[in-house]
């Protein structure tokens, strides 16, 4: 039996970052001025330009991956080319915070499930029980019959956990709860350039609110900049 | 000065600011609802889609109501009809309720969200949790 416990050592320092701040290592001074940017979120390297120019700010991103859906399908970063995507992590027989998470994330869905340009993923953290059946049945019974606008996906476990890191949204074994995992009930921006733009506390009904409203400005922001395959540059 | 005499002093101060001396209960049935089951079955009672049944308006509560006390205190799984949907969802067990807790929030859920079921006393939920051997008597 896998046991849910909240960790609360990421919230305050992501939860509490401003919804539409400007970006204060990169504020480009591009005539887009005007234009709300989401921030680049989670970890940083500065590398000396070749050139000797300006140094990059480059940013972690998020690792290849190859998972599969409740359709049987296979779920990787091309998946999500040119589109933008929200993530979570939960597990089908999750008695205490995932009900209220999946939820909370219905809402954003009913929000934008007819904009083909904003997917859902949501991870099994517990791929030994969570079979594509079980997943079927799960987004069935959540209302969602079409699998590539909202994938419930799975893979091996440390796959899961090892993208649950850099989505930031840390599952861990616990140490409280053997053989146990914990992890948080956070929701993920991402944009189509594998970067983290939004880290959303999925069991608070104002955070979600925020997820909401910043989806527009990301769209927004992709819209205007063609994906490439390395980070915009200052 | 004897402590009968502080503890009377103490009670009708804390009456005269409104919180009587017997109101730490008051609203209790709502706030363990709020704790221990709203994240499943929504503050509402409105459960979520088909994945958890509601408890507004659920006839459930009326048809099952003799085995509520021990389906809170020993969980469920398996198959389960509300209101002619079929939930399959594994609910967990609360060994850490009191009778008299499960009471409130029973009655809580029976007489919320326009619920109009019978209420319980704390004497009938300890014999009816006797039968899963889970009244602890308090």
């Amino acid at each position: 039996m896998i046991r849910f416990a909240l960790r609360r050592a990421l919230g305050p320092l992501l939860f509490g970052l401003g919804s539409l701040a400007l970006l204060p290592a990169c504020s480009s001074s591009s005539a887009d001025q005007q234009t709300a940017r989401l921030p680049y979120i989670g970890e940083r390297d500065v590398v000396p330009s070749p050139t000797g120019g300006p140094a990059d700010t480059v940013y972690a991103t998020i690792p290849t991956f190859r998972l599969t859906n409740q359709a049987g399908q296979p779920v990787t970063n091309d998946t999500f080319k040119d589109k933008i995507y929200i993530t979570d992590f939960f597990f089908a027989t999750c008695p205490s915070i995932c009900p209220k998470m999946q939820s909370e994330l219905l809402r954003v869905y009913e929000k934008y499930k007819d904009n083909p340009r904003v997917v859902f993923l949501s991870h099994t953290i517990d791929p030994a029980h969570d079979s594509i059946p079980v997943l079927r049945d799960y987004a069935e019974r959540l209302g969602v019959t079409d699998a590539s606008r909202w994938h419930f996906a799975t893979a091996p476990q440390d796959t899961i956990f090892a993208l649950a890191h850099a989505y930031l949204t840390g599952a861990q074994v616990s140490t409280d709860a053997p053989g146990g995992l914990e992890h948080t009930g956070a929701f993920a921006l991402v944009d189509p350039n594998r970067h983290v733009r939004g880290i959303y506390d999925g069991l608070n009904k104002d955070e979600v609110d925020r997820l909401i409203q910043e989806i527009p400005v990301l769209l927004q922001e992709v819209s205007a900049t063609p994906a490439t395959a390395t980070a915009p540059r200052p | 000065m004897s402590t009968w005499w502080l503890r009377g002093a103490a009670c009708l101060a804390a009456a005269s600011t409104l919180v009587g001396c017997f109101s730490n209960r008051q609203n209790e049935g709502g706030k363990l609802y709020a704790t221990h089951c709203a994240s499943c079955h929504g503050e509402q009672g409105e459960g979520l889609r088909r994945l958890i049944p509601p408890l507004a308006g659920a006839d459930y509560l009326r048809q099952q109501r003799a085995a509520l006390p021990c389906l809170i205190r020993k969980g469920q799984q398996g198959p389960v009809v509300v209101n002619g949907v079929t939930y399959n969802q594994v609910m967990p067990g609360h060994e850490d309720l009191t009778d008299s807790q499960i009471t409130n929030i029973l009655n809580f859920v029976q007489q919320q969200w326009g619920n109009q079921n019978q209420t319980y006393t704390i004497r009938e939920v300890s014999e009816l949790l006797d039968a899963c051997h889970g009244s602890d008597g308090q």
